[in-house]
């Protein structure tokens, strides 16, 4: 036997038994480290744009934000209302243009330095002068005239116009005497551990594309965390960290479709929640796109102008039938475009005023209007040519294209054809920022202050001249609506306030610029046999993860006194099986293939 | 097979002068040298242009879906340099790379040169340690097969290889995730609570490395089994294996000294093919299992798209296959003396 084979044969044993050994030593080393106290760990499924909250724009990253940092008002977990966070009580003089905040004494810094108004007023103030600071989070301080300290305690925010928004400023606040010495906001990683914050929990290392940690922060003004330890695990593969959550490895997932959800149900050790999003998903009806200047741009189909076109269309579209086939159940209908998550806000429509399935009435508002079916069953337009629309739906995101499939079937019935097809979201994007499309899916993600979605459909919302600088969801432009929407931004009473936004909807439902289509579930589980106290928000039906707060992890406690589960340690052990029957097995041959060489040589 | 996967120099006949002067070799060399440079020129600038026919605006990209202000668009143009005239941002661009500066990612606000650089690592490690286990166990299996060919050992391990090579490896990765039960972690390098200690963190990734290797592995060895295996059922019938038989010598040493050394050269210039692309190799297993390699990061940057990022990947893998081929032509020279004597 050659020298090469021999050392091949034993470096191959080598790996083998180091690869195996390794779970047997590795939880040993982990338990010894872990000792001080419970870690959560949480399955991350997106990774972080970055660390500095003036840039990170991912949803993972501002969920870190929260965590790292606090904020002027936070969000009740009970029902999303404004509620006290670094100011403790604030007031606003008769004319709604002078808000006085008093920031709460005895809050602290992670280094032991006192947060005062002047770090609050630093924040905002950087945001208002420094364009990059501006990046994330600098609609927020668009309005704002100057932010000054009065003193220690005493801040005072002056406005252009009255904004109702001044309780939802989602705006993370830094410590003054470290990020006044950063000289490019635009370039600093904020990744000097462990960073200096004043939430929940203190960033204490991050490995990008690998793992988050956080360690608990004792002197958090509204009392320590009961765990000591936060890690994100980050998992690019959403069935691994399902897995993962089975195993054991993590406690907490987040983002699971219906079918993973299902699959779980069976493990006594998981506890489901499923929860009111706060994304609506939608089809737009292009109502005729134009400019600022009422330019029409675009090649939106004519007949979509009629907005008993567009509604006709709607009624030929069954949301139930999504709902239940598309959603497998885990959604609700679609009404109005904030979700019945945000109770105070949404709109519940009318008889009338619903969109009702009936493709019959579809069907005779559009034979009434002069769309006569031809031969093959589809409608001619009134150019002569056959009613024929392109639908759009993004090839990232599966329930769209799966919907696509309905509605063009449905569109069918009504006489209407469908050109439909699935393009990337930057192409979307591009699409529909042109205006060149007839019917397309789109949807939104929306906030507890309902000012942000309801301001996307306002007619300066639209692109200027140059086809730049607008951010429409829908191009939609309705003087009645616009007026609503500067009604509610200056209305300080929060009931008077949901009542013109939910007229607004109403409006927003009577043009028909897109068919809000249905309220997904967001779908999450853990490991009741290690955690519960998890805090939903809102209370009952509300989200644990990707909350307008950090109820959830920050309720979080330890469940009983456990120790880490049997299925660990009969994994070692089958570890520790197979590496000594493969040493085995590998030695075995080894010393047989050397007898066996051994006599060749003698024959 | 050995006429497709060997340089077409091996056909022509040997020169007749037994020397070869040395200013040949290094005309050889300078040569592939050159056409490696202009090989990696040609490659910058097409990831420049490949990423800039892509529709959509990138600051729309970026700032989709949360609060903007027409100013704060404009700001972000001004800040990425995407206002100014094509020309001039290819310019820049090549002017950065000169300067080893691959531009900001759009997503990530930090030096594409820095985020490639943390990537390398882990990426080298996965495919470095995948490629050398799917050699050896590819030409093991191949030689053996080869040599019994036709018996049960060459029927089942064929058969075997190719049902693994045509098996999708997200398929693959996923089951093997399933069944392997709590023996192997879900995922990653590393576990955030292990010591930093050097000892702890090598089990670890040692122990993270198994389930994406092994995927890796089952997928890519039978090509290196099937070429061993068919390059050398051809020596099987020549004439001086009959030579050295009739020497006496044993079978064992025929395979082994005449046999396979012989047989080995398309193997060899499969696997410098191969090196080449060993950066980029892993992007299905990177992704199954959460390894936070180049493929991972490519994956990353084209679901966001991230063009700053994208380039830098591109320009990176595409220059690694061209640096691994001008290695492959140069060590040819030593393994093969045929091209050598050109």
């Amino acid at each position: 036997m050659s020298a090469g084979r021999r050392l091949a044969g034993f470096l191959s044993a080598l790996v083998c038994g180091a690869l195996l050994a390794a779970p047997v030593a590795v939880p040993a080393h982990a338990q010894q480290e872990q000792q001080p106290g419970p870690v959560l760990r949480v399955g991350l499924l997106q990774n972080i744009d970055s660390l500095n909250p003036f840039l990170a724009v991912f949803q993972s990253s501002t969920e870190l934000g929260r965590l790292m940092y606090d904020f002027l008002n936070s969000n009740a977990a009970k029902d999303n209302a404004p509620a006290p966070g670094l100011a403790e009580k604030w007031e606003s003089s008769p004319d709604k243009l002078t808000w006085t905040y008093t920031i709460r004494s005895g809050a602290k810094w992670s280094d032991g330095t006192s947060i005062t108004a002047k770090d609050v007023a630093f924040t905002y103030n950087l945001m208002m002068t420094n364009d990059a600071a501006a990046t994330a989070n600098g609609s927020f301080v668009s309005t704002f005239e100057s932010v000054t300290a009065k003193d220690e305690r005493t801040l005072v925010i002056k406005t252009k116009t009255p904004q109702a928004t001044m309780l939802s400023l989602d705006v993370p606040i830094v410590p003054e005497h470290l990020w006044s010495k950063v000289s490019d906001i635009g370039k600093f990683g904020n990744d000097q551990m462990p960073v200096v914050g004043s939430g929940p929990f203190v960033l204490t290392e991050h490995k990008p594309d690998q793992f988050i940690r956080l360690k608990a922060n004792k002197d958090y003004w509204r009392g320590a965390p009961k765990i000591d330890e936060l890690q994100f695990i980050y998992f690019k593969n959403s069935d691994a960290a399902v897995q993962a959550l089975r195993k054991g490895e993590v406690d907490l997932i987040n983002r699971l479709t219906p079918t993973q959800y299902q699959a779980l149900g069976g493990d006594a050790n998981i506890t489901l929640n499923k929860a009111q999003g706060r994304r609506f998903s939608e089809l737009l009806i292009n109502p005729g796109a134009a400019t600022r200047d009422n330019v029409a741009i675009g090649d939106g189909n004519a007949a979509l102008k009629d907005v008993r076109v567009r509604k006709a269309i709607s009624q030929g579209i069954d949301t139930k039938a999504l709902v239940d086939r598309v959603l497998k159940g885990f959604g609700e209908q679609g009404k109005g475009i904030i979700p019945p998550v945000f109770t105070d806000f949404h709109w519940e429509p009318t008889a009338a005023e619903a969109n009702k399935f009936d493709p019959a009435a579809a069907n005779k508002a559009l034979d009434d209007l002069g769309y006569r079916k031809g031969a093959d069953g589809v409608r001619i337009s009134t150019d002569g040519k056959p009613l024929k629309l392109r639908l759009y739906a993004r090839n990232d995101r599966p329930n769209d294209v799966t919907s696509g499939e309905y509605i063009k079937q449905w569109m069918l019935d009504i006489g209407i054809a469908v050109d439909y097809t699935t393009i990337s979201g930057n192409q979307m994007n591009e699409q529909t920022n042109t205006g060149n499309y007839d019917l397309a899916f789109s949807g939104w993600g929306t906030n507890p202050d309902p000012d942000y979605i309801l301001s996307l459909n306002t007619c300066s919302q639209r692109p200027g001249a140059d086809g730049k600088g607008g951010t429409t969801a829908s191009y939609m432009c309705d003087r009645t609506y616009d007026e609503l929407y500067a009604k509610q931004l200056a209305e300080f009473d929060r009931a008077k306030r949901a009542e013109l936004v939910k007229q607004a909807q109403a409006r927003y439902n009577e043009v028909r610029p897109s068919l809000v289509l249905y309220y997904e579930n967001a779908l999450e589980a853990y490991r009741s046999d290690k955690f519960s106290g998890f805090a939903k928000q809102p209370e009952g039906n509300g989200v644990i993860r990707e909350q307008n707060g950090v109820w959830g992890y920050y309720g979080a406690v330890p469940a009983g006194a456990s120790e880490s589960g049997g299925s660990s340690n009969t994994g070692v052990l089958i570890g520790v099986v197979i590496a000594i029957v493969v040493i085995g097995g590998i030695a075995i041959v080894v010393l047989s293939r050397r007898r066996k060489a051994a006599s060749d040589d003698r024959e | 097979m050995t006429d497709l996967l060997t340089p077409g120099e091996q056909t022509e006949p040997p020169a007749s002068t037994g020397r070869r002067s040395s200013s040949g070799t290094l005309r050889f060399v300078l040569g592939k040298l050159g056409g490696a440079v202009i090989s990696v020129a040609f490659v910058a600038a097409l990831g420049f242009l490949l990423f800039r026919v892509l529709p959509g605006d990138p600051v729309l990209t970026m700032t989709r879906g949360r609060p903007t202000t027409p100013e704060a668009l404009a700001e972000l143009r001004l800040r990425f340099g995407l206002d100014d005239p094509l020309w001039k941002q290819f310019l820049d661009y090549v002017g950065g790379l000169f300067r080893g500066d691959f531009g900001t990612s759009y997503a990530y606000s930090r030096p594409v040169g820095e985020m490639i650089l943390e990537r390398v690592g882990p990426t080298l490690l996965l495919v470095g340690t995948g490629t050398v286990l799917a050699v050896i166990l590819g030409m093991w299996i191949g030689i053996r097969g080869a040599w019994e060919h036709g018996s049960r050992f060459d029927r089942t391990t064929t058969s075997l290889a190719l049902t693994l090579w045509s098996v999708p490896t997200f398929w693959l990765g996923l089951l093997l995730l399933m069944v392997t039960g709590n023996l192997f972690p879900s995922g990653g390098m590393v576990d955030p609570s292990t010591p930093k200690e050097f000892l702890p963190q090598l089990l670890d990734i040692g122990h993270h490395l198994v389930l994406p290797c092994i995927t890796f592995v089952a997928v890519v060895y039978a090509q290196y089994q099937l070429v061993m295996r068919s390059s050398l059922l051809e020596e099987m019938g020549a004439d001086y294996l009959n030579t050295a038989r009739a020497k006496g010598m044993r079978e064992d040493m025929v395979r082994r000294k005449h046999a396979v050394p012989n047989a080995m050269l398309p193997a060899i210039t499969l696997v410098f093919l191969h090196l080449g692309l060993v950066v980029q190799g892993a992007i299905t297993v990177e992704t199954v299992f959460s390894w936070p390699g180049l493929g991972l990061l490519l994956y990353e940057a084209l679901s966001y798209p991230d063009l700053p990022l994208l380039q830098g990947v591109f320009t990176v893998l595409a220059g690694s296959v061209v640096a691994m081929n001008v290695v492959a032509d140069l060590l040819y020279r030593v393994f093969d003396p045929r091209v050598r004597a050109v």
